[in-house]
């Protein structure tokens, strides 16, 4: 075949096609150009010749005020960030270990079970605000040896506790998708139950919700900001007290901004992610 | 030779540096019944996609009723709503009933009334043995049962021509004969079809024409009393030796 691969040269009609294929490409193209800017520069618009444009200007865009507020914004994004990487992981771990619990079928963890399908029901249902008040200030009121007073750490805990059953429950569905043929065929392969979930089934399943998954992780990113509440100098709360000082909101946005560079990216990496091991599977 | 549905001229599919077809050439009559040969790999199936627009092809021309449908300004899905398909692995909705398997294209894409196209699909499915499946899901039928219901589902939309991709290969042998059944009758009737197959009996006895595809080309084609018999070809010839 090799030969006719070398003398292949495409035919006028397909030419002509190529040639239809990319005036059509090009059409649709600038239509979409053209409709896109209209929208935009019709927004824009509307919002720069309001009335109180000049105003909201200078309250909320205003560039010395930016670079003012932006080292204690800076300093409080860290402990979002801390926050949150800490927290993801350990959601990750209660999320998959609820869903997997949920899963099983041994009569020896019927216990357990019940206690993973409470928990869901419960924090789903609880506002993530209230967790968070109840366990950085009604359990350091506890006065238990051993246990942690710091409020971040308390604040961390208190949604994970929250984000663990959502998590929970995104995966439960990501499990129950994966088609019994492919657990039969690994169980016929001699693998067990805990192997069957752990190598054929979550991976699977993982990947599958991995849309929402973000999703969360994203909710729980700016929800970081609920240990304001509790007195933690984090980057929106940081925010707030400048412009209260100042009598200027500007610094809103900037930990506004800071919250944006870190989900934009990740979502554009997990995209990457799931599409290239689509191409992998399917070749193509 | 009566009216010709489908031409297919020059025809090349590559994907990347793998040449899948190249230098395809077919003419299909109304009424023939094509049954394509060749081992796994002969670009029997990425033929059949390509003539249903599943697949753009790199070159050649495919007209279909007269209509050059390789165009790039022809809706696909028009093309489609006349030409049937059924595949290997069935394909069927697992979240719809049989009889809305059987419904959802007239009704969705073929504007024919609900009723009417419940009609058609239970006379359709009592035809071929399934007249109690109507109701039940897909996953809970056999192997058999599934590839028949796929098959009702492609002759509800009435189609001018049915592709057929291995649609045996999946199923235990003592399944084979029911489905194929339902093909011989529809041939029978008069549908004209072009099905990739390894059931070498089947084709001997149904093609009006068999084609034997090697490395993606059409090497050898003829009435299947000559290709079965005395292929010209060696190839042809080591191929059948093979199988049979």
């Amino acid at each position: 075949m090799s030969s006719s691969d070398l003398t292949w040269e495409p035919s006028p009609r397909e030419q002509e096609r190529r040639a239809v294929r990319r005036a059509l490409r090009r059409r649709r193209g600038l239509l979409a150009a053209v409709v896109t800017v209209t929208v935009f520069v019709a927004l824009g618009l509307v919002v720069t010749s309001s009335e109180g444009w000049d105003q909201f200007k200078a309250l909320f865009l205003s560039w010395h005020h930016a670079k003012e507020a932006f080292p204690a914004i800076a300093k409080g994004f860290w402990i979002n960030i801390k926050m949150f990487v800490v927290g993801e992981i350990l959601i990750l771990v209660v999320g998959v270990l609820v869903a997997v619990t949920r899963n099983t079928v041994t009569p020896w963890l019927t216990p357990l079970r019940i206690v993973a399908v409470i928990y869901t029901d419960v924090f789903r249902g609880l506002p993530t605000l209230l967790v968070v008040f109840v366990i950085c200030i009604g359990v350091p009121a506890l006065r238990i040896e051993g246990i942690p007073t710091n409020v971040t750490v308390l604040g961390t805990f208190a949604l994970v506790l929250c984000y663990g059953a959502y998590v929970a429950e995104v995966i439960r569905a990501g499990i129950d998708s994966i088609h019994p043929s492919q657990i039969a065929s690994a169980e016929a392969l001699g693998l067990g139950r805990a192997q069957t979930t752990r190598y054929v089934v979550l991976p699977q399943a993982i990947r599958r919700v991995m849309p929402p998954l973000l999703n969360d992780f994203v909710s729980l990113q700016k929800d970081t900001s609920l240990v304001a509440s509790v007195g933690v100098f984090e980057s929106l709360f940081a925010a707030q007290d400048y412009g209260n000082y100042n009598f200027n909101y500007t610094p809103l946005l900037v930990s506004g901004l800071f919250f944006l560079a870190l989900t934009i990216p990740l979502a554009r990496l997990t995209d990457w992610l799931g599409r290239r091991a689509l191409i992998r599977e399917r070749g193509r | 030779m009566t009216e010709v549905l489908l031409q297919v001229e020059n025809l090349r599919k590559s994907y990347g540096d793998n040449v899948v077809l190249d230098d395809i050439d077919l003419t299909v009559a109304k009424h023939d019944v094509i049954c394509l040969i060749g081992s796994s790999g002969s670009g029997k199936s990425t033929l059949l996609r390509c003539l249903n627009l599943l697949e753009q092809v790199d070159d050649g021309v495919i007209s279909f009723g007269g209509r050059e449908i390789t165009d790039p300004r022809i809706d696909p899905r028009a093309v489609r709503r006349e030409i049937g398909m059924v595949f290997q692995a069935y394909n069927l909705f697992p979240h719809l009933s049989v009889l809305a398997n059987c419904t959802l294209a007239p009704v969705r894409a073929g504007g024919v009334g609900r009723r009417d196209a419940e009609d058609r699909a239970r006379t359709l499915l009592a035809r071929f043995g399934l007249a109690d499946k109507a109701s039940v899901h897909p996953d809970q039928l056999s192997g058999g049962q599934q590839q028949r219901v796929a098959l009702v589902r492609a002759l509800c939309t009435e189609p001018k021509l049915l592709l057929l991709d291995e649609i045996t290969a999946a199923l235990d042998p003592e399944l084979v004969g029911e489905v194929l059944e339902i093909v011989r009758a529809e041939a029978e009737a008069g549908m004209t079809m072009i099905l990739a197959t390894h059931e070498m009996a089947f084709a001997r006895d149904v093609a009006t024409s068999v084609c034997f595809l090697h490395q993606g080309r059409i090497l050898e084609q003829g009435p299947p009393a000559q290709i079965f018999t005395a292929p010209r070809e060696e190839r042809t010839r080591a191929f059948l030796q093979r199988v049979l």
